[in-house]
């Protein structure tokens, strides 16, 4: 008897055991299992980020490594520069020449692409080719295709009786010749996110437009756009905060690198690596890079509260069609 | 089920201007990619005069030929090749059991915390740099290749498209009845979560490695000339031989076969990931 009840003993205390073990197995998992992504976003994110702060109110040489404290001196020093403010117009010139013609373009071809097409998949596919050659690759390709002496571009213009134009000499020209680039790769991409936002557009509220007598182009502007309308919004916070930071293209728009002779096409990121790595200034290549973080952070923010005004104000009218699309169907 | 359909309701198939319109993109998509085939296969000669080119030359292969010799490409290759298969992988194993945790198990905090990754994509962690590389430099990893890893150990996006598919995707009751049969947290995510999120995962993949393979940046302040990744060696190319774009051209060309037969091959599954993630994003 007795050696039954201690073998009993043993089982109901190893039966406790495997219970408390279950017991926190089920507590502790979870976090166990999310615990990689906040170990490596804290050291590669937000580490870096908050250190970044530090590091600009020091002398900090690449070499060197940590000076004396400066306060905000770097701050003024590189408020002071006029490549600072170059750079920061030519950020600002490219992301907008390079933003709102893919939208627009995006959503006219996928708009197209919602078409009831024959071979889809190959038209759909043609379209996001691009998306998988690097930027390195697409900048050193459309730097010849926009050579100011032999570029297909300016031979083209001349044949129909233009003049050359110096695309990596002019401002505004090397920037509309980056955001080219930009816009050969992501155009197709952003087209295949609106094509899903139109496609998701339930078809009885096409129905009810077609009854209320819209014609193509209205039902196009008055139901389709609007309901895409969230998806608008985050392809352009996307691109606003890729954008802003944009480096390959106009790093590899010329052999050297820098922007230009007068810095026409430096951008904020390649002024931070000038600073950084050319300059070995760590403390002014970590102040620009707060300076420009506060601006995509503001941009993002106003992004958000413009569209969420539209979105308010153009909600009223399109409240009309739904309710009756559902009465008729 | 999704019905087809076209604007303004019309099912018929459209007229021949739509199709216009495409081949007109698809021209422009491809186009710039062709061109670098073509000047990439002339000699220096024939590209420094007036008048345009509009067959491939045949000096394509003496050209790769060069380019092979002057910067370290099969170098180049391997490092794309292994960091891009790294961090994919890294970043599917890490997002798959996170999303599986966030999809599917409880735990307290758990809406809070989801809304804090998803908040972290906005933020824009390239600017953090100057302390990264400070930090590799301490660690003594700038020029090793796991510098060019870490960082892209797991993203935010990869736990929030693996939450969202795993919501749908994988059935409460799947889990609660191997978790009946007495399978461990790891046994029930490993013998239902992981099978349920493989076409996700396969996808996201995809992407990571695309990404990967196609990031300039950070490789090319963080690792030596001399063991770079591709588009590091292409901007050392360029550096090089701006003089002769025929040369630069062919090197562009040997750089992006891989992913363009990549891209043959899986296109269609790329496709059909982004049109998922903005319907669910």
């Amino acid at each position: 008897m007795t050696a039954a009840t201690e073998v009993d003993a043993r089982a109901i205390r190893r039966i406790a055991f495997n219970h408390r073990l279950s017991h926190w197995d089920v507590k502790l998992s979870p976090y166990l299992y999310i615990s990689p992504f906040f170990i490596v976003f804290a050291l590669i994110g937000l580490f870096p980020l908050g250190y970044t702060a530090w590091v600009s109110l020091h002398d900090w040489n690449l070499i060197g490594g940590q000076g004396d404290f400066v306060g905000l001196e770097n701050f003024q020093t590189v408020l002071a520069q006029p490549y600072f403010w170059i750079s920061l117009r030519n950020t600002f010139s490219i992301f907008l020449l390079s933003a709102v013609p893919q939208v627009i373009a995006a959503i006219a071809i996928a708009a197209v692409l919602d078409f009831n097409l024959r071979g889809k998949t190959f038209w759909r596919m043609g379209v996001l080719l691009p998306y998988v050659v690097a930027p390195v690759a697409v900048a050193l390709i459309f730097n010849d295709l926009f050579g100011d002496k032999y570029g297909v571009i300016n031979q083209l213009l001349n044949t129909v009786g233009l003049e050359s134009i110096r695309w990596h000499v002019d401002v505004i020209p090397s920037h509309f010749a980056i955001a080219t680039m930009v816009n050969f790769r992501w155009t197709g991409y952003n087209a295949l996110i609106f094509l899903a936002a139109m496609q998701a557009v339930p078809r009885d509220y096409y129905e009810a437009a077609i009854i209320d007598g819209a014609g193509r182009w209205r039902t196009f502007w008055s139901l389709t756009v609007p309901l895409m309308r969230p998806t608008i919004i985050f392809v352009i916070i996307t691109s606003t905060i890729g954008g802003l930071q944009i480096f390959d293209e106009p790093r590899m728009f010329d052999q050297y690198g820098q922007g230009g002779a007068s810095r026409q096409w430096q951008t904020l990121t390649l002024y931070i690596y000038e600073l950084g790595w050319n300059q070995r200034n760590f403390g002014r290549a970590s102040a620009v890079s707060w300076l420009l973080f506060l601006i995509i952070i503001l941009i993002a923010a106003l992004n958000f509260y413009i569209s969420r005004k539209i979105s308010a104000t153009s909600d009223k009218a399109i409240k009309v069609r739904p309710i009756k699309a559902r009465g008729i169907s | 089920m999704r019905k087809t359909r076209s604007i303004g309701g019309h099912d018929r198939r459209p007229g021949f201007w739509v199709y216009g319109v495409l081949i007109a993109v698809l021209v422009g998509s491809f186009f710039p990619i062709w061109w670098s085939f073509l000047i990439g296969s002339q000699d220096a000669a024939a590209i420094n005069k007036n008048g345009m080119i509009f067959v491939p030359g045949g000096n394509f292969f003496a050209n790769a030929a060069t380019v092979i010799d002057s910067i370290p490409f099969w170098n180049a290759l391997l490092n794309s090749i292994i960091v891009s298969s790294a961090v994919a992988l890294s970043v599917v194993a890490f997002s798959t059991l996170a999303g599986y945790a966030f999809a599917k198990l409880k735990f307290r905090g758990r809406e809070g915390l989801l809304v804090f990754v998803i908040a972290t994509m906005a933020v824009p962690t390239q600017l953090g740099i100057v302390p990264l590389f400070i930090v590799m430099s301490r660690l003594g990893w700038t020029g090793s290749l796991w510098a060019v890893i870490a960082p892209g150990l797991v993203t935010a996006f990869g736990v929030f498209w693996m939450t969202q598919y795993l919501k749908d995707a994988l059935p409460d009751e799947l889990i609660e009845a191997v978790r009946m049969d007495g399978a461990s947290m790891i046994r029930s995510f490993w013998h239902v979560g992981l099978p349920a999120a493989r076409p996700a995962a396969a996808m996201l993949a995809l992407f990571a490695f695309i990404g990967t393979w196609t990031n300039f940046f950070w490789p090319f302040i963080v690792l030596d000339p001399g063991n770079p990744t591709l588009p590091v060696a292409l901007q050392q190319l360029q550096a090089a031989y701006y003089v002769d774009y025929s040369l630069v051209l062919s090197g562009v060309v040997l750089s992006i076969i891989p992913l363009i037969v990549l891209f043959v091959f899986l296109g269609k599954q790329l496709v059909a990931g982004i049109m998922q993630g903005a319907v669910k994003g």
